[in-house]
Order: structure tokens, then sequence, then C-alpha cells
């Protein structure tokens, strides 16, 4: 299965404060574990909000794009890694190794991401429908 | 709360086992030793965590208690058999207890006792069966009954064979180490080719249930990814790491509703899995970025790349994919390669290159009885508009072939009705 492990900001990390040269070294040391570990499918660190921005969305279709910074730190994400683990706890296991990612209180959260099995019979139907059309269209252009 | 603990351990034993036994097995001389000592620390940790709590470090834990049931094993039986020759064998094991603490020791040397356990589980000596069973139970802390469910054998057959395996090795006094040079590229054969064979018995679709076969396949990666983290210069390592990741990515867009085979060229490439693909393609070219001829793996891996660079069918490199069969026909000699082979090169330079290149391979190789070979003929003369001729090569490939939906796919183009 895949999991994906977000790191929280911290007001450090939105305030853009880069981590030290230890938290670097520790960090690429784990990133080295992860890796010989087979478990590491990918990972980044992103930029505070103050250089993102959201596209929100209102009932009526309408689309607004709000320029960062964000005010609420905890929520939002400083970076993430993608793992493929063999169960959820094995997740949990590693990133309860992982160094500090800021050198104040923060949190990674795991989450499973979904497969195409998990889609299930909800949208079995659905997908078998396309299926049996661009079956018959390939059928015809042949 | 007990509950708990147990998947704590399940999560710690998943992460540490592999290179608890690699360290012990270095200590002791013998994987099967190592394995058993390791499953005493298990059974101790079992016991114990869920009322004094997961230790700090789990890993050092789980070694120390081991290398002390050792070391209780190995007083008990050097009593009973003090005054046989194996004495000296066994006082020899007892000073390899006595080095430094596996905790203390440096990060490359785990990494080496695990690079070694592999080779030695992969060893030549061995059955594939044999090295593939071994593999999972001690490099991928598998435990019998799931190889034994995944492979759709007995758990006792299972069992067996892993204690055989063993033995063989015991006997042989096989040395776990990674091997030199001299020996290294074949020894390394031996390990992709089990790794590869995991993956494909994940992948066919002959056995198992869904779920055990997509894990399999995500073992087999795992294991793949581990050797490359290991051994990151060697360019076939990197490439069947490649080729299973760019494989694996079509795993969702290879069957329908039915449960029904799609080819490759009609799949709905927007279901192919772009995490994998990303990686494959970053992999194969780590591996021709290292400079040194490709071997199969690697070969293989460009040839599934061409495809998956490919958005649509039509945009697909088919000369890049016949030149990576020129290579790959060039080391294997493979029939079936030079079939694949005819079959790219009448996508790229038109059937009738094609149907040259199978008329050829029929008059000049042993694929008589193979079914593929008359469907291939089939496709390329119905694209020149032969399509009598056409219609009797798919009548030959129905009947030669042993899957009944294929059969029926292919009769049903004899007729005409596709």
């Amino acid at each position: 299965m895949r999991v994906m492990a977000i790191v929280k900001a911290t007001e450090d990390s939105e305030a853009g404060v880069m981590p030290s040269e230890e938290m670097l070294t520790a960090m690429g040391k784990f990133n080295e574990e992860l890796v010989k570990a087979g478990v590491m499918l990918g990972g980044e660190g992103l930029h505070p909000s103050s250089k993102g921005a959201r596209v929100s969305f209102g009932g009526d279709g309408e689309r607004t794009v709000i320029d960062g910074p964000f005010a609420e730190t905890k929520e939002l994400i400083a970076g993430f890694w993608l793992l493929q683990v063999r169960s959820f706890d094995e997740a949990v296991e590693w990133m309860k190794r992982c160094p500090n990612p800021n050198d104040e209180p923060g949190a990674i959260e795991i989450r499973q991401v979904f497969e195409a099995d998990d889609f299930g019979e909800e949208l079995t139907p659905e997908l078998r429908e396309q299926e049996e059309r661009l079956r018959a269209q390939a059928e015809q252009s042949q | 709360m007990e509950g708990d603990a147990r998947r704590a351990i399940d999560a710690v034993w998943r992460i540490e086992s592999a290179r608890l036994i690699a360290g012990l097995a270095r200590m002791t001389g013998d994987v099967g030793v190592a394995e058993d000592l390791a499953q005493d620390a298990l059974l101790a940790a079992l016991e114990q965590w869920p009322t004094v709590g997961v230790p700090d470090n789990p890993g050092a834990w789980l070694m120390t208690t081991a290398k002390n049931r050792g070391i209780d094993r190995m007083r008990r039986r050097e009593m009973a058999i003090r005054k046989e020759e194996e004495l000296g064998h066994e006082v020899e094991l007892q000073a390899r207890f006595a080095e430094p603490d596996f905790a203390a020791a440096a990060d490359d040397d785990i990494g080496d006792d695990l690079l070694s356990l592999i080779f030695t589980a992969c060893h030549p000596l061995l059955s594939t069966e044999a090295r593939v069973a071994l593999t999972l139970r001690l490099v991928g802390s598998l435990s019998t009954a799931e190889i034994a469910r995944a492979f759709l054998a007995k758990e006792s057959t299972v069992a067996q064979r892993i204690v055989r395996a063993k033995r063989t090795l015991a006997e042989a006094r096989v040395p776990i180490e990674v091997p030199g040079a001299a020996e290294r590229e074949q020894r390394l054969a031996s390990v992709l080719e089990v790794i590869y064979a995991i993956f494909n018995e994940g992948y066919a679709a002959s056995s198992g249930e869904e779920w055990i076969r997509a894990d399999l396949c995500e073992e087999a990666m795992r294991l793949g990814r581990i050797l490359v983290g290991l051994a990151p210069d060697e360019p076939e390592a990197l490439g069947l790491v490649a080729l299973m990741e760019l494989q694996a990515a079509r795993f969702a867009a290879r069957t329908g509703p039915a449960g029904e085979a799609i080819p490759l060229l009609e799949q709905d490439r927007s279901r192919w899995d772009f995490v994998l693909i990303g990686r494959g393609l970053k992999g194969l070219q780590r591996a021709e970025a290292l400079g040194r001829p490709l071997g199969p793996y690697a070969l293989q891996a460009g040839i599934a790349a061409c495809h998956a660079r490919a958005r649509t069918p039509e945009q697909t490199d088919w000369e890049r994919v016949v030149a990576c069969y020129d290579a790959l026909a060039a080391i294997t000699g493979s029939p079936v390669v030079r079939l694949n082979r005819a079959v790219a090169v009448g996508m790229a330079f038109g059937p009738a290159a094609g149907l040259e290149l199978l008329d050829q391979l029929a008059r000049e190789s042993a694929l008589g009885g193979y079914h593929l070979l008359p469907a291939a003929r089939g496709e390329l003369l119905e694209r020149l508009g032969r399509e009598e001729e056409a219609a009797a090569e798919f009548a030959r490939a129905a009947a030669m072939s042993k899957n009944s939906r294929e059969r029926a796919l292919l009769r049903a183009r004899a007729e005409g009705r596709r």
C-alpha cells in the first residue's frame, strides 16, 4: 500500500527559516534509510505559503484565486513523503523514527493513498460502461 | 492495548527483521541459526513489549536479545558436545558473538550484511523455487503461510523447501558474503532472477487472489529497491527495478471489468500509474548514465519506457523499440525476442518488413508450436490487406492456443468478426 506522510507547517517553516545543517544531515540520513529499505517512492519539501496560492470554488461554479500567506499555520503543510509499505503501522513506525523536521513542536500526518481497488463497487458501473464504450470504439476502428 | 502492542511489534518486525537476520548470519555463519535466533528475539518481544512498552531503539533491543539467546544456546550445546570435534567450531561461534555491538556497527556494515544475506539466499546452488522462498522469508520477512498463499502451495511444502534450502547452504559451507569481482556478475544475475520471478508470479494472472498478486509485485519492487540502495552502480539492478515499475504502472489498465486481458495498445493510458512511470524512467536514466553496456533487464526497461513515454499508441517511438530489441536479440538470441522484434519492425517500417522477418524466423527457429507466431503473421497480413491468408493464420493460432479466452478471440478474428 501507499501512504503519504505529510509534514505540517510550523511558524519557522512558514517564516521561511531554513533548517539547520544539523537537521539537514539528520534528515538526509533518515531519507537514506527509507531509500535503502525500499519504501521511499518520493518526497519533497515545500516553500512557505507566502509563495503559494489557493483556487477556491464557490457553490455556483465560481472560481476565486487567493494568494498566500495563509493564517492557519498548523493546518498547512510543509512537505511530504510518498511511501510504499506493507501495512499502515509500518508507515507509523517509520515516521516515529523521523527526526523532528523543525526545532519546535510540530506534527507529521500519515494518510493512506487510494489505489484503484479502493474505489470498489461504487465506481464499478460507470467504469464498466466507460470500458465497454472504449472497447466498442476500438473494435469499430479495426 | 495489547492489540496495539502486537501491531507495533509487527511493524517493527517488518522494518528490522532482515537487518537482524543479516547481522546474526554474519556472526554465526549460518542463515538457519540466524533466523532461529531472530525468531527467539521476536518471541521475547511479544512476551515483554505488551507490558513494558516498545523500547526506544527496538532494532538494538532485538539484536541484543538475539545475541544473548545465541550465547545461551551455545553454552548449552557446548556442554553437551564438549568432547566432540565440533567444539572448535562452537568456540569460534562464541567469539563471533563477542564482536562489537550491532547498534554500534557502522551503517556500511549493516548494508554489507544485508547484501551478503541477499546473495546467500539467492545462491545458485539452490533451485529457483528454493531461492524465491528463502529470499521472501529472510529478506522479505514474509511468513511461511504468506509465501504458501501467494504461490498456491501447501504451507508444509514451503516450510520443507525453506528447511532444505537452509540445510543445503549449511552443508556446502557457503560463505555468507558479498561475492568478489570474479563471481559477482553471475551471482548478481541469480539475485535479479529471483526478484523478477517474484514479480512475475505477482504480475502473471496465473494464480492467487488479486490482492496477493499485487502484494507480491510490491514486494519484488521493494526487494529490487533495497538491492539498488545497497549496490547503486549496477546497471542491471537499476534496469530491473525500472522494468518492474514500468510494467506495474500498467497494472490497473491491463484488465477489463470482467477480468479479461486488455492488450497494451488498447489500454486506457489515463489509468497508468504516473508515479511509477516517473520512477521507472528516472531509474532507467540512471542505468544508462553509468555508461556500461546495457543488459537484458535494462533493455527490456528501455522498451517499456518507449510505451510509457507515449501518451497515445500512435506516439510510440517504434524505431527506438526496434533498436532495443536489436540489442536484446544480440544478447539472448531468443526466438521469442526475435518474434517481438519482427512485430516492432512491422510497426516502425511497415507490415511487409515485419512479415519478412517473421517468415525468416519461422524457417529458422523452433517456434513451430508457438501460437503467437501465426497470430503475429495474421496481424501483419491483415494490415497488408491479404484478408484470406490472415484469416487462415488466425485460425491456425486459435487451434494452437491453450487459453480458452484467447482462443475465442483468435477464432473471432479468423471469422472476420472484428
